[in-house]
């Protein structure tokens, strides 16, 4: 059996929960809100709720999607969850200007980690006051080949396009580098 | 002259005991399949321990494994402070800010505990006691009284001996449940947990996600075991996994060799790959 990984990445409550979870043929395990309970706050830097899913593909092949734990804290698991993955989505929160900055770090990070490919997911586009991608772009300073696509993590067809649109990103990469 | 045996005939148990009650100082190295430890006592107080090869640097592992560094700061730190003691390097770490006194204590102390944890499990090996044999002044030693450590110890050797029970072989390797049940809900994990997560594959048996990620064979036993009582994993009986040839102690470079290794086992992506992808997320 094959298994191969994508990274769901993003601020706190960006979304990632919902956006696996529109997807995944099992039950995502996550409630970013229990990290922040008192409870869980004692033990803060050892334990962190689970957060992903999984679509099967055959009986040789299935995909996880895993989250990444939102808030700063838990910053050192990005790194284990970087970890041979095929690719990354970085989920922005398009009605919350106050976690572009933070989403810029993350994408940063994950940037540095590997030179997969990756796409921005603009959440919430069915928002009245979201913020429209291409803005967003300007704002994040992504690089023209990078994609910036429109999503509202609780539809399953646009959770679709955004993993589609990764995909086809991690094919053309796969046919640059055997053309090379 | 030094008390010498081995652990077959006076185990680490009855040997901590005799420290403790005579309140000895001195240095105690047990040699155990390749793994070598020491641990040092002053007037019957645990004051250091560490397995591997004994150098005056260990403090950037040791934050690092504590998660109070990040494997690159680590790996940056101890470039940089080749010749450095233990002490000089928490104290330049505590002035610039990097990291609180506490922070260091606190990772020192459960890297030693960890280490003497880990020696009760050890049935057998050499051992021999040198009196007044203490590390040089650069180490960071913290005295632990010896009672509770014997008393963890011993729980865990029981502990040890139902995991053994449960999972005696390490060469099979994991995978994710086809059907989690409801429990799955309320996992909450720890950060070793979500290392050995970040492994589970069917190419990669237990052994080598324990390497990887520096556990010893009782901290992956009771990882893995907590999962499979928890239905995120089950076990995986194909022919055996590549046999991993024995890496010596828990230094950085053997873990990140067998990193490397299970990454290099890691399936190549292909294009037919990401076209499978492509149609089945397209047909959900």
């Amino acid at each position: 059996m094959q298994a191969v990984k994508m990274v769901i990445t993003g601020p706190f409550s960006a979304g990632k929960t919902q956006f696996i979870g529109s997807i995944s043929e099992i039950d995502v395990v996550s409630t970013e809100r229990r990290i922040s309970s008192n409870a869980e706050q004692i033990k803060e830097s050892t334990t962190v709720a689970m957060d992903f899913g999984r679509i099967t593909v055959g009986d040789d092949l299935v995909l996880y999607l895993f989250g990444t734990p939102g808030q700063r804290r838990f910053d050192f698991m990005w790194d284990i969850l970087s970890q041979g993955m095929l690719g990354f989505v970085v989920m922005v929160d398009s009605t919350k200007p106050e976690t572009f900055r933070e989403a810029k770090r993350v994408l940063e990070t994950f940037e540095s980690y590997a030179a997969t490919p990756y796409v921005v997911a603009a959440n919430k586009q069915d928002m009245e006051d979201a913020w429209e991608p291409e803005d967003l772009r300007i704002i994040l300073r992504l690089r023209s080949e990078v994609k910036i696509l429109p999503c509202v993590a609780n539809d399953k067809e646009s959770v679709k396009n955004v993993l589609l649109e990764l995909l086809y990103s991690i094919l053309e990469e796969l046919d640059k580098a055997e053309a090379a | 002259m030094a008390l010498k045996g081995n652990l077959r005939d006076f185990s680490t148990t009855q040997l901590l005991n005799l420290i403790n009650l005579a309140r000895k100082t001195g240095t105690l190295t047990i040699q155990h399949d390749g793994d070598s430890a020491q641990l040092s006592f002053r007037e019957g107080k645990l004051i250091y321990a560490f397995m591997g090869q004994d150098t005056e640097n260990h403090l950037a592992q040791i934050l690092h494994d504590a998660g109070k560094l990040s494997e690159e700061q680590a790996r940056i730190i101890q470039l940089r402070a080749k010749g450095t003691s233990d002490k000089q390097l928490g104290h330049m770490l505590i002035q610039r800010g990097h990291i609180t006194q506490s922070d260091i204590i606190q990772s020192v102390r459960q890297s030693v505990l960890d280490t003497v944890y880990r020696l009760f499990t050890w049935g057998e090996g050499l051992f021999r006691f040198d009196a007044n044999t203490l590390p040089s002044p650069g180490h960071i030693t913290i005295p632990i009284d010896l009672e509770s450590v014997i008393m963890e110890g011993s729980r865990r050797l029981k502990e040890w001996e139902i995991l053994q029970e449960e999972l005696p072989d390490l060469d099979i390797s994991l995978r994710f449940t086809d059907h989690p049940d409801a429990r799955l809900r309320n996992i909450n994990l720890t950060v070793e947990e979500w290392r050995v997560v970040s492994f589970v594959n069917p190419r990669n048996s237990i052994h080598q996600i324990a390497r990887a990620n520096n556990l010893s064979d009782f901290e992956i036993r009771r990882i893995v075991y907590g999962m499979l009582q928890a239905g995120l994993v089950e076990i995986v009986r194909p022919a055996k996994p590549q046999p991993i040839p024995p890496v010596p102690g828990k230094s950085p470079s053997a873990k990140q060799e067998t990193r490397k290794e299970i990454e290099q086992q890691s399936p190549a992506v292909k294009r037919s790959v990401v076209v499978r992808l492509i149609d089945r997320i397209r047909g959900l």
